[in-house]
């Protein structure tokens, strides 16, 4: 059972605003594992081990399950309101699908509501296009005797070239759907489905249509698209916003992209969304750099070059003119006459203050920095990931081929690659997150997990890139050139060389199938890879537990309230 | 491209009957493109001058707005240096039923109500919220020096 066919039960809902006007399930904020507590959520992880506190349930919908969902709730609130589909879907759209909120208020006042929606009940009042005898429209000034107008029910009569027209410029110039009014200045009345679909080209139809179904999911905090390129997956998740700020709700579309469902970055735990929006900024903001750059750096009044302070004298010799001058007040020294230790054309309070800022404002950024340069270390590391990747992937090539391990044998580097970038990720994020811990002794426990998995990532990346005894990637590289090859155009990539000179060379698929030269390898070397595979596994399983105990210790702490931090969670600005 | 009847018969209105306060003539070359003036309305600080400003009726009018700036230096919470304009019915409030005519009975009336609560120049927004008497006067001083005929 999937979230998408739930039962109608919302009559259990007496509270009307707790309702999740989303999906039409029912929702408690209170951020405890209460799927499939009556509500249709089937628990998304029932077949995978216990959820660990950094995870969240999730469930990927694509296109057909949404428009699937959508066709049913249209059907049944079109069953209990007796009226046409169309309408049914336009007055859900109005209510952002809340159900028995519109069902409620439609109750109430049927006229009024279909209104406000742009809904035209009765046939009568339906938009019907008329020839109108002595008519000019308003808008393009035409008054052909034969011309065909359309009025909406407001009464309003625009022709119906000025119509399409004018349809084709919001829907496919302005991407509006839902809320696309009468033509006439000031008039509130909505174009209804029905009109568009007599009015419109087909492509425009179809356009419109899409962006309809789009605003289902838009309108939902529930919902979201994957934000992958051109990936058709919608992700639905159940997190409220206070409880972002406990947990990173990680989901992973079946497109395989990973993404934060509370900010659609991609994964950043353990920092929670606010930090990560604060950390970037403050990456973004050079104003750090700046600020040092003034504090510490003055430009020599003769020459202009630019010179860095770096001790507490104020006498200050320019290296490139050997101008001297006073770093208080920039003056020549000469001017100072006997108070030569002192400046006094400033008076001693503001000069001491103005060092004072200084050495605040260096000793800010050299924190910052510490966490940035740990941070970007990552980054960088995972970025040449890519490169590990293809070096493993000729090991791989090259084990198989010396030794007995089969296909699945092997696959354990591919799966240690993937546990190494992942974990980098995680480390990367740490560095943020710890950037606005305040210090206290929680704080020393966080750095200790960090440290823990910092060492053990490092050991697994230092294992990954260490040559393998007895296998020799470049000569078994070598060896799938066969005679009717010419080996002077063979380039042999020996792991170490760059992949896309690889790529240059003549399509590996075109050779024939690997023929290892070592068709008997030695026990030797057979038994020294058999012992990598094991190190490497070690390896690999110690960094996921790392890992685990990391996020699931800081997801922990979030709810417990266990960190301190050091920033305003509204503003984002540190705290002295 | 034939010039739309839409325009040939917005054009004749304006010329046949002017609204009050309002001129705008079609450039000779270019049926598209017009000369506005807009005097000051009474009573406000830009009483007694004649704003100059330029019209321009993009390809897919009347689906579209009419492009407007002001080319005489004017100030105004909801106008910029640049002469921009930031009206609602030139923006998302833009129906194809309005009209040159109700565009630049729009602006006048904007001139008469300036809303520093949307502005467009900030400053002289801030200037309007904190000190209006004394922002009045500015405006006043910029008419004088500006847009006097
Ligand atoms: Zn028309
Ligand atoms: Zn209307
Ligand atoms: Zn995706
Ligand atoms: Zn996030
Ligand atoms: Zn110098
Ligand atoms: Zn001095």
């Amino acid at each position: 059972m999937s979230a998408m066919d739930y039962d109608d039960d919302y009559m259990d809902d007496d509270d009307v605003d707790e309702y999740d006007s989303d999906t039409g399930m029912d929702v408690d904020d209170d951020g405890e594992d209460d799927y499939g507590a009556g509500d249709g959520f089937a628990p998304v992880v029932a077949d995978r081990d216990v959820k660990k506190p950094y995870e969240v349930d999730f469930k990927v919908h694509s296109t057909d399950e949404i428009v699937a969902f959508q066709t049913k709730e249209v059907a049944h609130v079109a069953g209990i309101l007796g009226c046409l589909p169309e309408h049914a879907a336009t007055l859900l759209r109005t209510f952002k699908w809340n159900k028995e909120r519109l069902i409620e208020r439609y109750m109430e006042d049927p006229e009024g509501e279909s209104e406000k929606a742009g809904v035209v009940m009765d046939a009568q009042k339906q938009a019907k296009f008329a020839i109108v005898k002595g008519f000019e429209c308003p808008i393009c000034c035409n008054d052909d005797a034969d011309m065909e107008t359309l009025a909406l029910h407001c009464e309003h009569r625009f022709c119906r070239d000025c119509y399409a027209h004018y349809l084709n410029e919001k829907v496919a110039e302005q991407g509006e759907s839902r809320r696309i009014q009468c033509m006439s200045a000031g008039c509130k009345v909505v174009v209804d489905e029905i009109t568009v679909e007599k009015v419109v080209a087909p492509e425009i139809l179809a356009k419109y249509r899409s962006l309809l179904l789009r605003t289902y999911v838009d309108d939902s905090v529930h919902l979201k698209w994957c934000p992958a390129p051109d990936c058709v997956y919608a992700i639905e998740c159940h997190i409220a916003s206070n409880q972002l700020l406990e947990v990173v709700p990680t989901v992973r579309c079946k497109c395989g992209h990973q993404f934060c469902f509370g900010c659609g970055l991609p994964d950043h735990q353990p920092c929670i969304c606010v930090l990560v929006r604060f950390w970037l900024k403050k990456c973004a903001d050079d104003s750090e750099t700046a600020n040092w750059i003034s504090a510490n750096t003055k430009e020599c009044m003769k020459c202009m070059s630019t010179i860095e302070k770096n001790g507490g004298c104020n006498h200050m010799t320019c290296k490139k003119c050997k101008h001297e001058f006073c770093w208080v007040c920039l003056g020549p020294w000469s001017d100072h006459g006997t108070a030569w230790y002192n400046c006094n054309r400033f008076d001693e309070k503001a000069s001491i203050d103005a060092r004072d800022t200084q050495a605040k404002s260096r000793q800010a950024l050299e924190r910052y920095l510490h966490y940035y340069n740990r941070y970007a270390n990552h980054e960088q590391s995972a970025k040449l990931s890519s490169e590990l990747l293809e070096k493993t992937a000729i090991k791989m090539e090259a084990l198989q081929s010396t030794s007995t391990l089969s296909w699945i044998e092997v696959q354990f580097l591919r799966k240690a690659c993937d546990v190494l970038l992942e974990s980098r990720m995680t480390l990367k994020w740490t560095y943020s997150f710890a950037y606005f811990l305040s210090r206290d002794n929680m704080t020393a426990l966080f750095e200790d997990n960090q440290r823990d998995l910092e060492m053990a990532v490092e050991n697994l990346n230092e294992l990954l890139e260490r040559p393998i005894p007895g296998v020799d990637v470049a000569s078994t590289a070598a060896t799938t050139i066969t005679p009717q090859q010419q080996p002077s155009h063979h380039h042999v990539n020996n792991g170490a060389g760059t992949p896309t000179s690889m790529s240059k060379e003549p399509s590996a698929t075109s050779l024939p199938p690997l023929t290892p030269s070592h068709s008997t390898p030695s026990v030797l070397v057979e038994d020294s890879i058999r012992d990598l595979r094991q190190q490497v596994l070690d390896k690999m399983g110690y960094v996921k537990t790392r890992r685990e105990v990391l996020l699931s210790d800081t997801t922990q702490g979030l709810r417990e309230h266990r960190w301190g931090m050091n920033v305003d969670m509204k503003t984002g600005i540190l705290f002295d | 491209m034939a010039l739309p009847k839409r325009i040939i018969k917005e054009t004749e209105r304006l010329m046949a009957e002017p609204a009050p306060g309002i001129s705008a003539t079609p450039h000779d070359d270019n049926l598209r493109y017009f000369d506005v003036v807009i005097s000051g309305p009474q009573q406000s600080p830009f009483e007694g001058g004649d704003f100059k400003l330029e019209l321009f009726l993009p390809e897919e009018y009347p689906m579209a707005p009419p492009k407007v700036r002001f080319l005489t230096k004017i100030y105004h919470p909801n106008i910029d240096k640049l002469g921009r304009i930031c009206l609602d019915i030139l923006k998302d409030k833009w129906s194809p039923a309005l009209q040159i005519r109700t565009v630049l009975l729009s602006i006048q009336a904007l001139l008469s109500a300036p809303n520093p609560d949307d502005p467009l120049a900030n400053d002289v927004a801030q200037h309007w919220k904190e000190n209006e008497k004394d922002a009045i006067q500015t405006a006043r001083n910029w008419t004088a020096q500006h847009a006097h005929a």
